[in-house]
């Protein structure tokens, strides 16, 4: 059952659920920092709309620089901007930034130490129709290697609200992953949330379970339906959200391992490098349980509708539901 | 600024640039590997920046009011340290723990070990992009007025490197009057001369296309140096870039315009140049020997 401490959407079970973009919460966000906060600047490659930093553009022209298609530039003149005393955001598209500019993040933001939040939206291949080239399915990967770096996946707009304004006093790099596509809503305004901490949404915090679900991003509401679904099926799961991937609350992770004894992580990312190896780099080392992982499997997306691919790349209920049932077969 | 110089500050000026590149050579020989060419070619350059130009103070090197300045191609940052050391900022003889275990100076600049640089670079092409950073965050905060200038130091063969454009496309946008970006001219890099290599000429007149102020300079004439850097100051409206034209190796005749010194420290085995066990000898005694009287090539 759905952890009450968590304060989670009241009608999330609903078949008419409010779905929001991800990349709304961030826009919000950002407009309230630059309010708090007269350091806030924002800086955007030609899309300015699109990452929602237009709201912030609109109330702070004077605190906007309009970079044009230059996410290298965009990444570096950030790292100068914060040398100066000021909190720049950036942003693009996931696949442009943190992509194309992995190695300007890398020594003129990261190897600094400079206190820029990168805002990567259209992360995922529900992105959709636009295909595999705009779809980054590797920036959890790319990011979490660098050291300074911080790497959050809001689970929806309300917790990428909350983790755009918690950023901000940070003084560290951080990385923030947005999806385009409307999202179900899973928590509320009065869900806790803090940066490196993780959220037991299902399940009891000190109770065993038969498995453990650690998700990340939108595929969360998919895990909670799944936990659901095993529950009628009697097989009892907890659901771990893991929104800050690096660092990783490890406490949490080794707490949902102890008391279940089986592990099937969720993300919208390549297997290779994301949540589910950040996971599998603590438990190997600490508590080895079996892990089933949910993710893309070493290979690009392509066009259709953000259901269609999930399905199709295997991250859909069914693949999540099977995994659990998989993994649990595992333990010894 | 005073841009008429004295015989007497030409002498002062030409006594640093060469104890600042006696220190490279005897730091490039302690450390074993690093470059050469570039460092000494840009001494005089960065004698005048740090002994005349610059508004700072060793003493106090996070004085907020103080001009900053980016090295982009971090490679050539045996100059960098050593300038810094004989300008006051750290002991000379630290200069020897080059490139060694442990050292705050990193084979390529890096502030988390030597904090009072402004950034780190040895990926060459993210430097400009600093500064303009640096340069539109002053404007926001002190306004077009601004008395405060940003120096960025660039390489010619690093301007093969894309990002360069953007920013250069940004800093002309943007009007910055504020930045001063000097562009080590001596036409090599790794593979050869630039002009072979990509060729980048006419540099005047790309950087004119993209609204910058340009300022040809004889690089290793300290009247020429401070008189165009001078005139890139009054310049309100735009950007302004000084091409200093520089011999590689200034100052040691058998490394001088050779790409071959490019990357490496005396005591290379390098086919037509002295001996290796000959090579940081000869450096010293041709640096020494001349006794401050290295002057401009147009002189």
């Amino acid at each position: 059952m759905l952890n009450q401490s968590q304060k989670l959407n009241p009608k999330l079970w609903d078949k008419d659920i409010e779905q929001v973009p991800i990349r709304k919460g961030f826009g919000q966000g950002l407009l309230e920092a630059g309010e708090k906060n007269p350091n806030v600047v924002g800086l955007c490659a030609d899309l300015t709309e699109s990452t929602q930093m237009h709201l912030f553009k609109d109330k702070f022209p004077e605190r906007f620089v309009e970079m044009g298609v230059a996410e290298q530039n965009l990444a570096s003149v950030a790292s100068g901007m914060s040398a100066m005393g000021k909190i720049p955001f950036i942003t693009s598209y996931a696949m442009f930034s943190p992509g194309r500019n992995w190695e300007q993040i890398r020594t003129t933001i990261c190897y600094n130490d400079r206190p820029v939040i990168i805002a990567g939206s259209h992360a995922g291949v529900s992105v959709g129709p636009d295909g595999g080239t705009h779809q980054a399915i590797e920036d959890i990967a790319i990011t979490r290697v660098i050291p300074n770096m911080v790497v959050i996946s809001p689970c929806d707009y309300i917790e990428a609200q909350k983790a755009t304004l918690a950023s901000v006093s940070l003084g560290k790099p951080v990385y923030i992953r947005l999806a385009r596509e409307k999202t179900p809503v899973v928590t509320t305004d009065d869900s806790p949330f803090e940066i490196g901490k993780a959220q037991l949404c299902y399940g009891d915090l000190n109770g065993k379970a038969d498995v453990g679900i650690i998700a990340t991003g939108a595929l969360l509401y998919r895990a909670l339906k799944v936990a659901e679904q095993l529950k009628k099926e009697g097989i009892s799961a907890k659901v771990l959200n893991i929104s800050t991937i690096k660092p990783l609350d490890v406490g949490a992770v080794l707490m949902i391992a102890k008391t279940c004894g089986a592990i099937v992580t969720v993300e919208e990312h390549q297997i290779a490098g994301g949540l589910g190896s950040a996971v599998s780099e603590t438990l190997s080392q600490n508590f080895p349980v079996p892990q089933e992982f949910i993710g893309v499997r070493d290979l690009f997306g392509q066009s259709g509708t953000p259901d269609e691919l999930l399905e199709h790349y295997g991250m859909g209920e069914s693949h999540i539901l099977a995994a659990a049932k998989k993994v649990i077969g595992r333990k010894n | 600024m005073v841009n008429n110089l004295t015989d007497e500050k030409i002498k002062f000026f030409e006594e640093k640039a060469r104890d600042i590149r006696v220190s490279i050579i005897e730091m490039l020989v302690s450390a074993g590997s690093g470059h050469s060419a570039g460092p000494l070619g840009m001494a005089d350059v960065f004698t005048a920046m740090y002994f005349h130009i610059l508004k700072h103070d060793p003493k106090k090197p996070d004085w907020p009011e103080r001009d900053r300045v980016v090295l982009s191609n971090g490679h050539i940052c045996p100059v960098l340290y050593s300038t810094m050391a004989h300008s006051g900022y750290f002991p000379v003889a630290e200069l020897l723990t080059l490139r060694k275990f442990k050292t705050r100076l990193q084979g390529h600049p890096h502030r988390e070990y030597l904090p009072m640089l402004e950034t780190s670079s040895g990926p060459l092409g993210a430097g400009l992009s600093q500064a303009v950073g640096m340069a539109i965050a002053d404007r926001m905060n002190r306004g077009k007025s601004t008395d405060r200038f940003f120096y960025c130091f660039t390489g010619d063969g690093e301007l093969d490197e894309g990002q360069n454009w953007e920013a250069i496309m940004l800093a002309g946008k943007e009007k910055l009057g504020n930045l001063i970006t000097i562009v080590d001219r001596n036409n090599i890099q790794i593979d050869g001369y630039t002009e072979d290599i990509m060729p980048l000429d006419s540099l005047t007149h790309k950087f004119e296309s993209f609204n910058w102020h340009v300022e040809e300079i004889d690089g290793h004439n300290f009247s020429d140096i401070v008189a165009g850097i001078g005139k890139a100051q009054a310049v309100f409206d735009r950007p302004s870039v000084i091409i200093a034209r520089t011999i590689p190796g200034k100052g040691v005749s058998f490394m001088e315009r050779d790409h071959k010194w490019h990357g490496n420290p005396p005591g290379t085995e390098i086919a037509g140049e002295p001996p290796e066990d000959k090579q940081a000898e000869i450096a010293l005694r041709e640096l020494r020997s001349l006794g401050g009287q290295i002057i401009g090539e147009h002189e």
